[in-house]
């Protein structure tokens, strides 16, 4: 099936489709407020104020984004290629070992800088293998990605719980999760970041791990648009015929993508554990995996719309949080319900508006012609 | 307790947990058999959950509950069969959508409406399903081996459960046996054919959707109005994934949904049983490797070490005609 719908220009395919789509899933969801008999603009002003009123609402959106810029790159990474990674929720889990690993290790005699390059090293290498099994099953047993990554964000739920009960609870404690790191395996603050426009940051915990979330989009930019590898993925994700054609290796481009998503889904454990926490809990992920998926869709698979997808994701995380402290009856829940209308009508439903849109261009599009038609004559 | 106790009563879990597991997965069946992957049985099973749970709780019945059940199932399987059907959109994309639209409106609504932190307020017994005593049962109780067979085993359960179980043969008879079944294969392996033998493709989709909601509904009406007396938010906790997980394990049959609901109920059973007990020989099992080893199996049944499970040839594919 080649694309059945005509060529629009840049702008209305990256900037109007999604931004209709978008407008249409809130919509929606005002709905859902007015059934709880609550007033939908109200909410939306506690979400914009929540989310941007202060410094410190600023600080916790964008250390939320932080956390959907990684996952969100994860499943964008995996789309490139035509795989479908709903993993990113048991890869950024299991990545969390890395991390903790590394600050339980060495955070009472490193500084900071020394644990934090060791702890992205054992995040990405602890996504990845999460993520290496289901890739290497797709490319040489023929298994389904899609349903062994969701297989394997059970089996990683499961094996975290043991993890954390069993292993890594630090004896005597009841609580499932290791002990409280030491300096070192704390990341410092961006709060400079926010002074320079006259912010401050608060208690929001927005770390330094925003930057390293900045530098992986703009890696993914390079990997995906200017080298080799990409252009296979890219290739294969396009048509795997034609890649097999062109003599690119599938089994070999699927397992490293596969490998290169859960290394990223696996760096999402950095924010929570060393820029929040300080300490690995049960349950650190919160459904970050799945909130790859909508930002992948929502950015179009590009770093350059990833990046505000994830903030706009930010945005409802920290100003939903508002809408649930202002309006009692509206409960955080609230953004699980719009993430999933944004899935539905980003995702699933993206040509839903596209054929009027796209009669509606072709309209303009004569109109100019017998413009220039009348002029002419 | 002797052995035998132990096992009618480890067996007798195993059969109350695997219903839902049972019309969830044969729910899975009739969609992906007609070439249309759903993952979004957790959400409509949780829907379901919710809709019987506080219809039955408003009216006081638990037939209303039910068919409310079955009303918002069919609904939002429609949704996934306009998105996935008519709209040519992702499956998968459309049934994570629904799985997380469902996830957070069951707990706005439920708060909004029943103000009990997100559970619908506990059935009265007109609201929910009572259990249903087989003829004889209680007189046939003390008869060794045979007795609690049959009057703990095989009588005293809810009217869905039985329904659970008839289904099964149901299903194989609908799928094997009649015209639509025969329809509703082909069109999962070749749409094309199905299309070229002047048979409309769309419809005939819509069709499994609607079939594979009815059966959502079912699975979700047991859970709040059969299991418990009430709905309790997010109480699928992943049923849905492994009703999924069975029903690949079964490799798409009728048959075998049901003994692979059976096999990961009696697994759940177990690790309820084991908790904290050794077994001879291993020594203590953890409780998180017996609730992973469904996900466990079907990864490698998936990988083809026991077995190979083959889908439907044209699942996840939406339909084009060809100009």
């Amino acid at each position: 099936m080649s694309t059945p719908y005509a060529k629009l220009p840049g702008w209305v395919e990256y900037g109007l489709i999604p931004l209709i789509n978008l407008a249409v899933a809130f919509v929606v969801a005002g709905l859902v407020v007015l059934l709880v008999g609550e007033n939908p603009f109200e909410a939306a002003y506690h979400l914009i104020n929540g989310a941007f009123g202060r410094g410190e609402y600023i600080g916790f959106t964008l250390y939320y984004a932080t956390t959907f810029i990684f996952t969100g790159l994860a499943v964008a990474v995996a789309f490139h290629a035509g795989l479908f990674n709903i993993g990113g929720e048991g890869q950024a889990y299991v990545g969390g070992i890395g991390v903790a690993l590394a600050c339980l290790w060495l955070d009472k005699v490193m500084p900071w800088y020394v644990v934090f390059p060791l702890a992205i090293l054992g995040s990405v290498f602890f996504g990845a293998i999460w993520a290496f099994l289901p890739g290497w099953l797709q490319a040489k047993r023929g298994s389904h990605i899609v349903i062994t990554t969701i297989m394997f964000n059970f089996i990683a739920s499961s094996l975290m719980v043991y993890l954390l009960t069993r292993v890594l609870k630090p004896l005597g404690s009841m609580a499932p999760q290791t002990r409280t790191f030491a300096e070192g395996g704390q990341l410092p603050k961006l709060d400079w970041l926010l002074s320079i426009f006259g912010l401050n940051v608060g208690t929001a915990p927005f770390n330094i791990s925003f930057l390293l979330a900045l530098a992986a989009a703009f890696g993914v930019w390079v990997l995906i648009w200017r080298t080799k590898l990409g252009y296979e993925m890219r290739t294969m994700g396009h048509s795997p015929s034609a890649a097999r054609y062109a003599g690119i290796r599938e089994s070999r481009i699927t397992v490293i993508t596969m490998m290169i998503s859960g290394g990223l889904a696996g760096m999402m454990a950095l924010n929570p554990i060393m820029g929040e926490q300080f300490r690995m809990q049960l349950d650190f992920v919160q459904g970050a995996g799945f909130v790859g998926i909508a930002v992948a869709l929502m950015g179009r698979s590009h770093p350059g719309g990833i990046i505000p997808a994830a903030i706009l994701f930010g945005v409802l995380y920290q100003g939903g949080a508002e809408i649930a402290f202002e309006m009692p009856s509206i409960s955080r829940d609230m953004i699980v319900i719009i993430q999933g209308l944004v899935i539905l009508f980003a995702g699933a439903l993206e040509n839903m508006f596209r054929p009027a849109i796209t009669r509606a261009f072709a309209m303009r599009g004569q109109r100019a012609a017998a413009v220039v038609q009348t002029k002419g004559a | 307790m002797d052995f035998f106790h132990v096992l009618v009563v480890l067996l007798e879990s195993t059969i109350r947990v695997s219903v839902p597991l049972v019309f969830a997965a044969l729910a899975g069946l009739f969609t992906e058999r007609a070439g249309v992957f759903d993952i979004g049985l957790e959400g409509k099973m949780l829907g379901a959950a919710f809709a019987a749970g506080a219809v039955a709780a408003v009216t006081q019945s638990v037939w209303m509950g039910l068919l409310a059940a079955i009303l918002i199932s069919v609904v939002l399987s429609l949704v996934h069969g306009y998105a996935s059907i008519t709209q040519r959109g992702n499956q998968i994309v459309s049934g994570v959508a629904i799985n997380f639209i469902v996830a957070g409106s069951t707990v706005i609504l439920g708060e909004a409406w029943f103000r009990q932190g997100g559970r619908t307020p506990a059935l009265a017994e007109g609201a929910r399903f009572q259990t249903i005593n087989l003829p004889g049962a209680d007189a046939i109780r003390d008869v060794p081996i045979l007795g609690p067979i049959y009057a703990d085993l095989l009588s005293g359960h809810f009217l869905l459960t039985y329904l659970a179980f008839i289904m099964v043969p149901a299903s194989w008879w609908i799928l094997y046996r009649t015209r639509f079944g025969l329809r509703l294969r082909a069109v999962g392996e070749n749409p094309g054919a199905v299309d070229t033998a002047g048979i409309s493709v769309i419809w005939l989709r819509y069709r499994a959707v609607i079939c594979c909601g009815i059966l959502c509904g079912f699975a979700g009406a047991y859970l709040s109005l059969a299991m418990t007396a009430g709905f309790v938010k997010g109480m699928t906790a992943g049923k849905g994934y492994i009703a999924l997980a069975a029903l690949i394990f079964a490799k798409w049959r009728p048959k075998n949904v049901m003994l692979a609901c059976l096999l990961f109920g009696f697994l759940d059973a177990l690790a309820i049983r084991l908790q904290g007990t050794p077994l001879p020989l291993v020594g203590q099992v953890p409780v998180q490797l017996m609730q992973a080893l469904p996900y466990i199996l079907t990864v490698i049944l998936l990988a083809g070490f026991i077995g190979k499970a083959i889908p439907p040839k044209a699942g996840g594919v939406p339909y084009v005609k060809e100009r």
